[in-house]
């Protein structure tokens, strides 16, 4: 059945397009109309890399190829693509159209078998599912069709998966300080996203000693994939770790996973902790003393901010929480797992969780919340006119985020939960009382 | 053939314009195909993602400040909601009015491409009507919505009865045209079928199309000297107000190519006079477009007074700039309309207009004649000119600039002018549809060309320290390759 959307916070699956364009020198290739990708690409994400939509190659499908078949366009436009385009990798994403009007891509993606760079090809009709399953789907794509059993398996080697790129505006700072809190282990990262990383750490994939999934559900089936394949084991840690109480938990459970010296990890931990809380003891009087602080939030988010921002605001900033909300069309069979972290929190707080994507839903509850002065609301820039309304604190940390630019900021780690508390109180200094 | 309002979709510009998008050759070439009518389509064998129609469609209706959209599409057609909203919602915080509409999709399913979406459209709607009394909803269609057939036309008039609002099919499909011009008629069609009333009086008021009125004060003060006031549309109007729109002494479009369809439609069924000059861009186009509106509104004198005090205070300004930009040659990439007519504004200031690459190409208008920039352009243009037309397809761009290596080079659409700058040539956006509007814009588009060609670190360091995507052998090829000879 169709449903309502109002306030979209996801995309479709061939949004996808973005997670290959994060991968450094992959290329999509779209079997779609002419429209998809620039609806899909939206405004200041960074979508003016190397490659961007006004570069990836397109069928473009007109009314011609929808009634007589677009297989033929494909063929071409694969084969020029590799004459014109320098790429490592090309991934071949389907669409609605192309998928309804029965194109067989799988068949001429085979008579690509021999080309001189790997072509791919995902199922990523936007109908199929949204954008956080489009994600899935390509990486599973590349498991699939373009890993090989590696060797041997490299001591200390840890493939990292998290966030969303470009949909999760965070992704590439985020992966940035999970790869140092890996190095302060004494581990060695791999990620396949972002910064000079592309085929070459794809193709280290299978060598891992695991795979580290930061994630409440984002990724699970490809981590399962991966242990399935080539047996490597994975460990999921389904909160995003933002200030002390979640990273040095984190530090523990990947050090204790990877077999680090306990003595070493405590160390590492305490000196971490103390420089943070050096910070958090000079600037505790702003904390504290601005009088329009209220203690109450809400975040109104995917799962990954809504689980990682509550975790932070209720242990590390000592807030209570309100409802939350998680947008992101959690599959069922996660949602249960997800809402019994919500109830782990300090001091045998719990937090009331409802996984509902309809904006208008969510901000008639929160206008009917009492919230005990201010309330502190964190979502997407839907949340500006609920937040205008309750004369809420508001910050957007998830898509959409339309009036703000982020660059490679993160809120990921000691000094991850010390830039959330820099942009929070940044907007609630902007009022004396 | 005129516009048919008796029918639900407007249809595409290539069956009711003969508009194309693929072609290389020159202006010259070009106007006698079209003239001829030998003018044809090229297919590519090889392209890049573009833009479609329902962007364009849903995206005007959206900037009326009171109504739903609602995007009868899967969820990523209705991903750009938020940006249209936050844009829409700016632009109303700048005049100090409210902005309540609302963009929605119906976020399609597996199982609706199989069994159908309609009843749940139905209830949606009604919803929709609940959630935000809004005073009309447009229902926009989609390439999912198109291929498995759903019959919205009649969802829409079963609804009719039941909602007290106008409610409004949007044909936009994305796979019908290749020209994402063709949803502004598509939303034209929309507001000339379900909003637009018969008159009942004359009002004192000019229709003026445009995208974001960021010249509104300007041009109120302008329209003010010949007793006359704008009425700017879609950004920022109402649809108690655009019911009125058959009233206005005349309409005035700032783009041929986005006023075609609204110009002549009011035209056509209420007789209001559509101002079908070349637009008002660069001197030529303000005082050939100003003049006709006066001899249209009754007012030729009061234009000629204002014509002549206006060029006092800025011809000397604009000849004293032309002297430093003489010598500079361009590439532009923009729209039709604005392609062209941006080109003739580079050659008033001096400048050597090296290729003009249009997106798309409307062999004629919804009056049935040729643009008329074309005709101005063959008439007062000495040269030929190299032309493209190419739905913003970048590798034959980035070859165009590879080849032609000209100074500056200018483009309207959001994504294209970075990749120049990549390419190390300096670029100007030109998103502000008034960036060369009159004797002011022209000035200040002088100038700007002057500032952007004087400091060129940004691409400089930028260009020196990246690769470009294409392969050397792209580069040592003809822009037109990929053009495939056979017509469509």
């Amino acid at each position: 059945m169709p449903k309502l959307l109002d306030q979209p916070r996801y995309k479709c699956a061939m949004a996808a397009m973005q997670t290959v364009q994060a991968i450094d020198k992959a290329l999509p290739i779209l079997h779609s109309g002419p429209g998809c990708a620039d609806k899909l690409q939206g405004g200041n994400y960074g979508g003016s890399g190397h490659f961007a939509p006004r570069i990836f190659p397109c069928t473009n499908l007109n009314e011609k190829d929808v009634v007589f078949g677009g297989t033929e366009r494909l063929r071409e436009t694969i084969e020029n693509a590799l004459k014109v385009i320098n790429a490592d990798m090309y991934v071949v994403l389907s669409s609605c159209s192309s998928e309804i009007i029965g194109d067989d891509m799988e068949e001429v993606i085979r008579s690509f078998k021999n080309a001189e760079k790997p072509v791919i090809f995902a199922s990523t009709a936007g109908f199929k599912g949204n954008n956080f399953l489009g994600h899935e789907w390509v990486v599973q794509a590349i498991i699939e069709q373009y890993l090989r059993p590696a060797a041997q398996k490299k001591k200390g080697l840890v493939n990292i998966w998290a966030g969303v790129p470009q949909h999760d505006p965070f992704w590439q700072g985020n992966l940035d300080q999970l790869e140092g809190l890996l190095a302060q282990l004494g581990l060695t990262a791999n990620t396949i996203f972002g910064y000079a990383r592309g085929i070459k750490n794809i193709d280290r994939i299978p060598e891992a000693e695991f795979n580290l999934l930061v994630s409440p559900w984002v990724g699970l089936t490809n981590v399962k994939l991966l242990q399935e394949k080539f047996g490597t084991p994975y460990l999921h840690l389904p909160t995003l770790p933002i200030g002390a109480f979640e990273t040095s938990k984190f530090l523990r459970a990947v050090g204790d996973f990877a077999g680090v010296d306990n003595q070493k990890l405590e160390e590492l931990i305490t000196e971490n902790e103390r420089k943070y809380y050096y910070y958090i003891e000079r600037f505790a009087d702003v904390f504290l003393e601005t009088r329009v602080m209220s203690k109450r939030f809400a975040v109104v988010s995917d799962a990954q901010y809504s689980l990682a921002i509550t975790k932070f605001l209720v242990n590390d900033v000592g807030l209570f929480p309100s409802k939350q909300y998680i947008t992101d069309n959690t599959p069922a069979e996660y949602q249960e797992q997800i809402r019994k972290e919500f109830k782990i929190l300090n001091y045998g707080i719990e937090a009331e969780v409802a996984f509902l994507s309809d904006g208008h839903l969510i901000q008639n509850e929160i206008n009917d919340t009492y919230f005990t002065g201010y309330p502190l609301i964190i979502g997407s820039s839907w949340e500006k006119k609920i937040a205008q309304k309750t004369q809420a604190h508001y910050l957007a940390v998830s898509w959409p985020v339309n009036e703000r630019l982020v660059i490679n900021s993160s809120y990921v780690g000691y000094g991850g939960g010390l830039k959330l508390l820099e942009d929070i109180y940044s907007v609630v200094l902007t009022r004396f009382n | 053939m005129s516009i048919n309002l008796q029918v639900t979709a407007a249809g595409s510009r290539e069956n009711r314009l003969g508009s194309i998008t693929g072609y290389s050759g020159d202006l010259h070439d070009l106007v006698q195909q079209t003239r001829c009518g030998t003018l044809k389509e090229k297919e590519r064998c090889f392209s890049q993602s573009s833009s479609c129609d329902a962007g364009c469609a849903l995206s005007q209706l959206a900037s009326i400040t009171d109504v739903a959209v609602i995007n009868h599409a899967p969820a990523g057609c209705t991903a750009g909601a938020s940006t249209v909203m936050v844009h829409h919602t700016q632009l109303a915080a700048k005049r100090g009015v409210a902005y309540d509409t609302v963009f929605l999709g119906t976020d399609m399913d597996e199982s609706d491409t199989i069994f159908g979406a309609v009843t749940g459209l139905k209830e949606i709607i009604i919803e929709t009507y609940k959630r935000y009394k809004p005073q009309a909803i447009f229902v926009g269609t989609s390439c999912v919505s198109g291929i498995i057939g759903e019959d919205v036309d009649s969802v829409i008039s079963e609804l009719q009865a039941e909602l007290p609002i106008p409610l409004a099919p949007v044909h936009c499909e994305g796979f019908k045209s290749r020209v994402w011009a063709s949803g502004f008629d598509a939303a034209d069609h929309a507001v000339l079928t379900s909003i637009v009333k018969p008159p009942k009086k004359k009002s004192n008021t000019v229709n003026f199309k445009n995208f974001n009125e960021s010249a509104r004060k300007e041009i109120i003060e302008i329209f003010s000297n010949f007793g006359v006031e704008p009425f700017f549309l879609y950004a920022n109007s109402t649809v108690e107000e655009l019911t009125h729109l058959s009233e206005g002494l005349a309409t005035v479009s700032i783009c041929g190519t986005l006023g075609t369809y609204l110009g002549n439609g009011l035209e056509q069924e209420y007789g209001v006079p559509y101002v079908k000059t070349i637009n008002p861009l660069g001197i030529a186009g303000f005082e050939t477009w100003l003049r006709e509106i006066g001899r249209v509104i009754g007012k030729p004198t009061e234009v000629e007074a204002y014509i002549e005090q206006e060029r006092a205070f800025y011809l000397p300004k604009i000849e004293a700039v032309k002297k430093e930009l003489q010598g500079l040659r361009a590439v532009l990439g923009m729209g039709a309309s604005f392609a062209f007519q941006v080109s003739r504004v580079l050659q008033e200031l001096g400048i050597e207009v090296v290729w003009v690459a249009s997106w798309h190409f409307d062999a004629k208008y919804d009056n049935g004649e040729t643009p008329p920039y074309l005709e101005h352009l063959i008439q007062q243009n000495p040269n030929n000119l190299k032309v493209s037309v190419s739905d913003q397809q970048n590798f034959e761009i980035l070859n165009i600039l590879h080849t032609h290596k000209p100074d500056i080079y200018l483009a309207r659409h959001p994504g294209t002018t970075v990749w120049a700058i990549k390419q190390g040539i300096a670029a100007l956006f030109l998103g502000d549809e008034y960036k060369t509007f009159g004797y002011r814009g022209t000035l200040d588009f002088a100038n700007t060309i002057l500032d952007t060609i004087r400091n060129r670190s940004f691409e400089k360091n930028l260009a020196a320290r990246i690769t470009l995507p294409y392969s050397d052998w792209w580069y040592k090829q003809d822009n037109a390759t990929f053009l495939k000879e056979e017509a469509k």
